[in-house]
C-alpha cells in the first residue's frame, strides 16, 4: 500500500498516539506521521475528529478512525498479514481489553493528576499508582504464561495499552523520587518494560524521558495557572 | 459439556441491560443473579475484585467484566448466530467509537440531571441535549445506528430508554420534544422482542430513581 494511504495525526508526547504508531510498526505499515500543531488545532484535526477534536487520528485512505484503542483494534483487523495484536482466545481478549480500560479510566488519570499538585500531595497519588502497578504485575503473570509480553512471544494489545505510558511513568518517578516499577515488588514488569522498549516496533519512537520531563514541567505550570518556568 | 453462563446484575442497570439483550439476541440460556449493591455478594467481590461492579458474566467459572467488553466476548464466543458487530474493519471501528462515546457521555450526564438541582441541573440538561444532538446527527436518516439493522451502538444506547421517563420527569423536560429522532429510534428498536422483553418498565425505573433521590436528600 502506498505510504500516503495511511496518515497518523499525533503528537510526540502523547502516549495515545504512541499506541497507534507501535501497532502500525508491528504490522509493518508505512505511514506518514503528522505532528499536530495545536493552538490553534489544525483544520485536518477538526475535520477528521469533530466529536472530540483530539489526537491521535488514523486516516486510512480518506477514512478517519479516532480513539487510540479503537485505532489499535482497527489496525489489527485491517492488516491481517503480520502478527496479531489481540489474542485469538475470546477470554484472553476480554482480559486484555479489561486492563486497557482500567489503564485509561483509572490508572492514567491518576498519573495526569500528579501534574496538577505539588510536594506532599503527590504521595497519595503515587501510592494509588503503585497499587495499580502491583495489580498489573499480577495480571502479567497470568497473561504472559511465562513469556516476555502480555501478548506472549510478541507485543500484544495490553503491552501496547500499558507500554505507551512508560515514558510518563519514568517522568513521574523522576519528579517524585519514588519508584513505580521496582525490582523487589514488580520484578516481572521491570523486565517487561526493558523488553518492550527494546522491541523493534517501539525503539526509536518512544519519547526520551528527559524531553518528556521538560514538557511535563511546562504542562504542570500551565495546569497550576503559573507562568511557565524556563 | 453444556455451557454454564451466569450473569451478576442489578435490574435497573443500563450496563446490565446491554448484556441481557446480547444474551437474548444470541439465544443463550443463563442464570440471572440479582445483586444487592448495598450488600455485595462474595461471588461478585471474587469475580470483579478490581471494581466490584455489575454486570459480570461468568462463563464456565471465568469472569468477564465491563459491559461492552462482555458484549464483544459474547459476540466472539457465540459467533455462529446474530452478529452484534459488523464484519468490515472500518465499520467495526465506527461502531466501537460510537459505543465508547455513549459510554463516556450518556451515563454521567444523565446522572447529573437526576442527582442535582438548580444551576447544576440546568448545566446537566444543556450538556444532555448537546450529547443527544450529536447522537441524532450520527443516526441521521438511518433506521438504526447500525444502518439497516440494529448493531453494537444501538445495543449500547437502548438501555437508557428505560431511564428516559425518570430523566425527563426529574429534569423537567420532554424527551420526545427535545430528541424526537432518538425517541423514534428507540420505539422502532423496542419492536424487537429481545429488547422489549429485556428492558424494565420506565415507571418502575422512575420509582427506583425517586427512592435514590430520597436517599441523596433531593426529595
Amino acid at each position: 500500500m502506498a505510504k500516503n494511504d495511511v496518515k497518523l495525526l499525533g503528537a510526540w508526547p502523547s502516549p495515545y498516539a504512541l499506541r497507534a504508531r507501535i501497532a502500525l510498526n508491528i504490522k509493518s505499515v508505512k505511514y506518514e506521521f503528522l505532528e499536530e500543531t495545536f493552538a490553534p488545532k489544525s483544520e485536518l484535526l477538526l475535520k477528521s475528529n469533530p466529536v472530540y477534536k483530539k489526537i491521535p487520528v488514523l486516516i486510512h485512505g480518506d477514512k478517519p478512525i479516532c480513539e487510540s484503542l479503537v485505532i489499535v483494534q482497527y489496525i489489527d483487523e485491517a492488516w491481517t498479514s503480520g502478527p496479531s495484536i489481540l489474542p485469538s482466545d475470546p477470554c484472553d481478549r476480554a482480559i486484555h481489553r479489561f486492563w486497557a480500560v482500567y489503564l485509561d479510566e483509572t490508572w492514567f488519570p491518576t498519573m495526569r493528576g500528579l501534574l496538577a499538585v505539588q510536594g506532599e500531595e503527590r504521595k497519595p497519588l503515587m501510592d494509588q499508582l503503585s497499587e495499580g502497578i502491583v495489580l498489573l504485575e499480577e495480571a502479567f503473570g497470568k497473561c504472559s504464561k511465562g513469556k516476555a509480553f502480555f501478548g506472549g512471544d510478541g507485543i500484544g494489545y495490553l503491552d501496547i495499552a500499558f507500554g505507551c505510558f512508560l515514558g510518563w511513568l519514568r517522568v513521574a518517578e523522576k519528579i517524585t523520587g519514588l519508584k513505580l516499577l521496582d525490582e523487589a515488588k514488580t520484578p516481572r514488569l521491570v523486565k517487561w518494560a526493558e523488553s518492550f522498549c527494546a522491541d523493534a516496533a517501539v525503539k526509536g519512537i518512544m519519547p526520551e524521558t528527559d524531553k518528556l520531563l521538560e514538557f511535563a514541567k511546562v504542562l504542570a505550570a500551565k495546569m497550576r495557572g503559573a507562568p511557565p518556568k524556563n | 459439556m453444556a455451557d454454564e453462563v451466569v450473569l451478576l446484575d442489578f435490574w435497573p442497570s443500563m450496563f446490565g441491560m446491554r448484556v441481557r439483550i446480547a444474551l437474548a439476541e444470541k439465544g443463550i440460556e443463563y442464570e440471572y443473579k440479582e445483586e444487592d449493591l448495598g450488600n455485595k455478594s462474595p461471588l461478585l467481590l471474587q469475580m470483579n475484585p478490581i471494581h466490584k461492579k455489575i454486570p459480570v458474566l461468568i462463563h464456565n467459572g471465568k469472569p468477564v467484566c465491563e459491559s461492552l467488553i462482555i458484549v464483544q466476548y459474547i459476540d466472539e464466543v457465540w459467533k455462529d448466530r446474530s452478529p452484534l458487530l459488523p464484519t468490515d474493519p472500518y465499520q467495526r471501528a465506527h461502531a466501537r467509537f460510537w459505543a465508547d462515546y455513549v459510554d463516556k457521555k450518556v451515563y454521567e450526564v444523565s446522572r447529573k440531571i437526576w442527582t442535582s438541582k438548580g444551576e447544576e441541573k440546568e448545566a446537566g440538561k444543556k450538556e444532555f441535549f448537546e450529547i443527544f444532538k450529536t447522537l441524532e446527527g450520527e443516526l441521521g436518516d438511518k433506521p438504526y445506528f447500525g444502518a439497516e439493522t440494529f448493531g453494537f451502538v444501538d445495543l449500547s444506547l437502548i438501555p437508557f430508554y428505560s431511564w428516559f421517563y425518570a430523566i425527563e420527569t426529574f429534569g423537567e423536560f420532554n424527551m420526545e420534544a427535545e430528541c424526537p429522532k432518538i425517541v423514534a429510534w428507540a420505539k422502532r428498536y423496542l419492536q424487537k422482542e429481545t429488547v422489549a422483553k429485556t428492558l424494565p418498565d420506565q415507571k418502575k425505573v422512575y420509582e427506583f430513581v425517586g427512592q435514590m433521590r430520597k436517599r441523596f436528600g433531593l426529595e
